[in-house]
């Protein structure tokens, strides 16, 4: 055995590599066990520290609380402790690679965290004078004039607080634009490639959904559309099109389908979660786009926080500006106005409401800006490009070994695979996510889009480097030759070494569990109370 | 650029490998007259010193909450929030992870919403929560339409002490969606008659309490009615910090609970992001909207927690789903939950009482103010108060001497005279006597 300069071994001991010990606190080193507050918090523990005076008389009608909450806490040391160990079954972009389709896992500055917590911006009140808020009206105005710049349109509703809700307000826009018009047509077109956001939407507000063919290689069918127009004529009050599509391409006849939409009488709704692509390359108002949302927490590199907050401004044609929902900010010769209320409005100014009570995700506005005065003009048009490249770059890497469903042609931000390379292997596309794991990398999107048979949307982004597209590669590849040399068992149990092995996910939907709740206290049986 | 790692030997080595000469072929589906020449009008490239300096001078314009004496409420809480909590919500792996779509490696953020979810189900005495909201007034919109769901009725009656926005959030979205909404007048005092207008045809009673202009209302009686016509009873607040306090909607009858969690560990910020609560009982779960987060076991019987119910979604479901919503609050329910699991019963009773306690005191002090009357008998942190001027002017004069006083009613409601003269104001645990005392003087001075 060899021994460091203190006489300590340096080899591992005797027990060789494939022991395991089954740890007391199942616990395996830093991968640690962590119960819920519930089972070892206290109800008299708090760890906060409050004044002492309580006050001692009450104004509460009889509406106080005597029920007990059972809420446990827990002092200052416990919780950090809780949510660091917490925190450690989390993957994350800024632990690795994390190639999720769609959903554009870039970089997250921190830059921008600081600059939200300026308490000129983070400790303010929505409702405080506006008098005294000019520097937020001033940040709402120059992130709305970026945006306005680089999609070249018209207005730009900012309220909308996420993408999903960023689609509601478009579409809520052109409802009212119809109204205002006259129109009540019932129809929304969406191809199959959409996000389910985008049907989901367009029920919501009352609409009848109709799919619109794709072509082969996933972009809308032209004649398809024509022929769908003219057999609903003068029923249709728009389309939803994501462009660049979900399966990774640039709708080539964008132009065409928008010409065709506006003939109609219908407006153009444009899914903007993938605008990362382009940004600086082409601006969605040339394209006869009517509406778009702008997820900032995709492109313009707000953090995802393990599901939100996002953030989903909507810019809008001059067909559409006049509907932008309330609040705005107002340009004037004598400053900035926040208008908040019908009332306040002005000609030509015809609100369709509102989306949510006050002005919309300003911790976001301010992260994007920072992110998007960072970039500047050059850097955003060369962020879209490494985008693209990486994509392509990991597309080449993979094509001789993976399917590509619509041949070998350059994509945009991601590309897409099918599972046909696992054909006959006995792996399916769940099976390889899962095996991505155990490499240490988040998978990517899968089974999505719904028009290719186990897709796999990989989107590597801007954020990584040369090598770390190398390592991917090879592993992708390793992963791919190990399924068709017939071994199995490296995927269909895999996850093997994650905090968790694959989770139960009928059993949890078919009893669900949705809150901690007492054990019931183990029975007593009379042998044992002896 | 700092934040892209290629340098041009890699581009050039990467175009390369693709086997195209430049990056202009990968952008060759994009028609070449609406392909961009030159670049965006918009200034080049910042350092972080930069933009650090020009921001900086944006947010030094505004006066913050925290830097005067600060009284204004309305939907939004100035509260002190444990240093504990930025610090644990900055961790890399809770502020850059997706939503958790692959639980083996995402039972960090599974696992707080469990207890989130739990946290919010218990402070609202109801069965179930969901995995948060945008906010407080998308919340009360989707709430509507679950009701509309629950009931096969779309008629909704909203009570005139509703947030004037969230009123207008449900107005807008049931416009939109064709469904009915009766909107009583505005009710400082809560003392309207709510009652009869709960029928038949009623999916659903919109009741705010405390309300927006803080009086605490008793919901047994309406739930009562609205069962007795099999409508839903949905509980709105504002802040949630009176749940310390006040006996709590699940008991009071309530069949849908919503409001806005921002008063525990998040922070004003201009009014988001923000963290809507959502919670119903077990029979409509799966009615409700959003994400849910529920336990399991693993391929080794290890507990663990997924997404579930997910066949109410939209990625599921499409266009038969119950709700669009896609994303959630997460990074602001993780706030919450870790203020709040700090805090636990015996620490928010306590601010609780801290808060009605300042109230009180602002109260009796604004009260001693000549012509200034106060609406409300009950209430918990936040009051209307009735001033002999338009309260618009007022607070802009006390803003000029350095204190934000409160929100004038009118900002939210205009062209109402009857609303003209009233003030919302909130005394939370961060006003001291002497801030207090300031408002009152001033206020005393500005009225002379």
């Amino acid at each position: 055995m060899s021994m460091n300069t203190q006489g300590r071994p340096t080899a591992a001991g005797e027990a060789g590599d494939s022991f395991r010990p089954k740890t007391f606190t199942g616990n395996r080193g830093l991968d640690m066990e962590e119960p819920l507050i519930f089972e070892f918090g206290s109800l008299e523990t708090t760890g906060v520290d409050l004044d002492e005076d309580e006050g001692a008389e009450f104004e509460l009608g009889s509406f106080r609380r005597t029920a007990e909450i059972g809420l446990p806490g827990l002092a200052e040391p416990e919780a950090m402790r809780h949510y660091v160990r917490l925190s450690r079954n989390n993957y994350a972009i800024d632990s690795g690679l994390y190639p999720l389709g769609s959903c554009t896992m870039k970089h997250n500055p921190r830059l921008n965290e600081k600059m939200a917590r300026l308490p000129g911006f983070g400790d303010i009140h929505p409702l405080q004078p506006v008098s005294s808020v000019p520097g937020a009206l001033e940040l709402i105005d120059e992130l709305a004039h970026w945006l306005l710049v680089s999609t070249h349109m018209t207005a730009v509703a900012m309220s909308p607080k996420a993408g999903a809700h960023g689609e509601l307000c478009g579409m809520m826009a052109i409802k009212a634009a119809h109204t205002a018009n006259g129109r009540d047509p019932k129809i929304v077109l969406v191809p199959e490639s959409a996000h389910g956001t985008n049907p989901a939407t367009a029920a919501l507000l009352g609409y009848k959904v109709v799919n619109i063919d794709a072509k082969d290689d996933g972009t809308v069918d032209l004649d398809a559309l024509k022929k769908t127009i003219a057999e609903h004529e003068g029923n249709i009050a728009g389309i939803m099109l994501t462009n660049p599509n979900t399966c990774g391409l640039f709708e080539r006849e964008v132009k065409q389908i928008a010409d065709l939409i506006h003939k109609a009488d219908a407006y153009f709704y444009c899914d903007g979660a993938n605008f990362n692509a382009i940004v600086g390359k082409a601006r969605p108002g040339d394209l006869g786009v009517d509406a778009m949302h702008i997820n900032l927490h995709k492109t313009f590199s707000t953090p995802h926080g393990g599901g939100g907050p996002g953030s989903g401004p909507v810019v809008l044609s001059a067909r559409l500006a006049p509907y932008a929902p309330l609040p705005f900010v107002r340009r004037t010769q004598k400053g900035l106005e926040l208008v908040e209320t019908e009332a306040a409005t002005k000609d030509g100014e015809k609100p369709f409401g509102r989306m949510t009570a006050f002005h919309g995700q300003m911790g976001m506005y301010v992260r994007a800006l920072s992110y998007m005065m960072s970039h500047g003009s050059d850097g955003l048009r060369q962020a879209s490009e490494d985008a693209v490249l990486n994509a392509n770059y990991v597309r080449v890497g993979l094509q001789d070994l993976m399917s590509l469903p619509f041949g070998e042609r350059p994509c945009m931000h991601e590309v897409l695979f099918d599972d046909s390379f696992l054909k006959d292997t006995g792996v399916t596309t769940l099976d390889f996510a899962k095996a991505m794991i155990d490499e240490g990398y988040h998978p990517m999107t899968m089974y999505f889009p719904l028009v290719v048979h186990g897709a796999m949307l990989i989107e590597p982004t801007e954020s990584e480097s040369r090598a770390a597209l190398d390592l991917f590669v090879a592993t992708m590849r390793d992963l791919v030759m190990s399924a068709k040399r017939g071994e199995t068992e490296r995927f269909s149990g895999a996850p093997y070494l994650a905090p968790r092995r694959r989770l139960d996910e009928t059993g949890a939907a078919r009893k669900p569990v949705l809150k901690w709740t007492e054990p019931e206290p183990a029975q007593v049986t009379p042998a044992a109370a002896e | 650029m700092r934040y892209l790692p290629l340098n041009d030997t890699d581009r050039g080595d990467m175009l390369a490998r693709i086997g195209v000469k430049s990056v202009d072929e990968l952008f060759a589906d994009i028609p070449e007259d609406i392909r961009l020449k030159g670049l965006l009008d918009l200034p080049k490239r910042a350092s972080e010193m930069q933009v650090e300096r020009k921001l900086s001078a944006m947010a030094a314009k505004n006066v913050s909450a925290g830097s005067v004496p600060f009284f204004v409420g309305a939907g939004a809480y100035k509260h002190h929030v444990p240093a504990t909590v930025d610090h644990l919500i900055q961790r890399s792996e809770f502020l850059t992870s997706y939503t958790p779509y692959q639980p083996e490696i995402t039972q960090g953020t599974l696992q707080y919403l469990f207890e989130f979810q739990t946290q919010v189900a218990r402070l609202t005495a109801m069965d179930v929560a969901n995995a948060s909201m945008y906010d407080g007034s998308t919340g009360t919109g989707e709430a509507v339409l679950m009701a509309h769901r629950v009931t096969r009725r779309n008629k909704a009656v909203l009570s005139g002490g509703l947030h004037p926005q969230y009123r207008a959030v449900v107005e807008g979205l049931s416009e939109m969606a064709g469904d009915k909404v009766v909107s009583l007048p505005a009710d400082p005092t809560g003392t309207e008659d709510i009652l009869s207008q709960i029928d038949d045809e009623t999916s659903c009673v919109v009741v705010q309490s405390p309300s927006f202009y803080g009086q605490l209302i008793d919901l047994k009686p309406i739930a009562e009615k609205a069962h007795q016509h099999k409508a839903l009873l949905i509980a709105v607040f504002t802040e949630v910090v009176s749940l310390g306090l006040i006996e709590p909607p699940g008991t009071q009858g309530a069949d849908i609970v919503v409001g806005e969690g921002q008063s525990i560990g998040n922070g004003l910020n201009f009014g988001g992001p923000y963290v809507g609560l959502f919670a119903t009982r077990q029979q409509y779960v799966r009615q409700m909207p959003g994400r849910l987060c529920g336990e399991t076991v693993d391929a080794e019987g290890k507990r663990g927690f997924v997404l579930t119910l997910s066949t109410r979604e939209q990625h599921i479901r499409r266009d038969k789903a119950t709700s669009n919503i896609c994303t959630n609050s997460g990074l602001c329910c993780l706030a919450f939950t870790i203020h709040m699991s700090l805090l636990g019963q015996a620490g928010l009773t306590k601010l609780a009482r801290i808060n009605h306690a300042n109230a009180v005191k602002l109260k009796k002090l604004l009260s001693g103010v000549h012509g200034v009357e106060v609406l409300n008998s009950a209430y918990f942190n936040e009051f209307t108060i009735a001033l002999p001027k338009v309260a618009a002017d007022v607070v802009e004069q006390l803003a000029e001497r350095g204190i934000l006083a409160g929100l004038p009613v009118s900002r939210l409601e205009p062209g109402n005279k009857d609303l003209a003269n009233l003030l919302v104001v909130a005394s939370t645990e961060v006003n001291s006597d002497e801030d207090r005392a300031a408002f009152a003087e001033a206020l005393k001075e500005v009225l002379a």
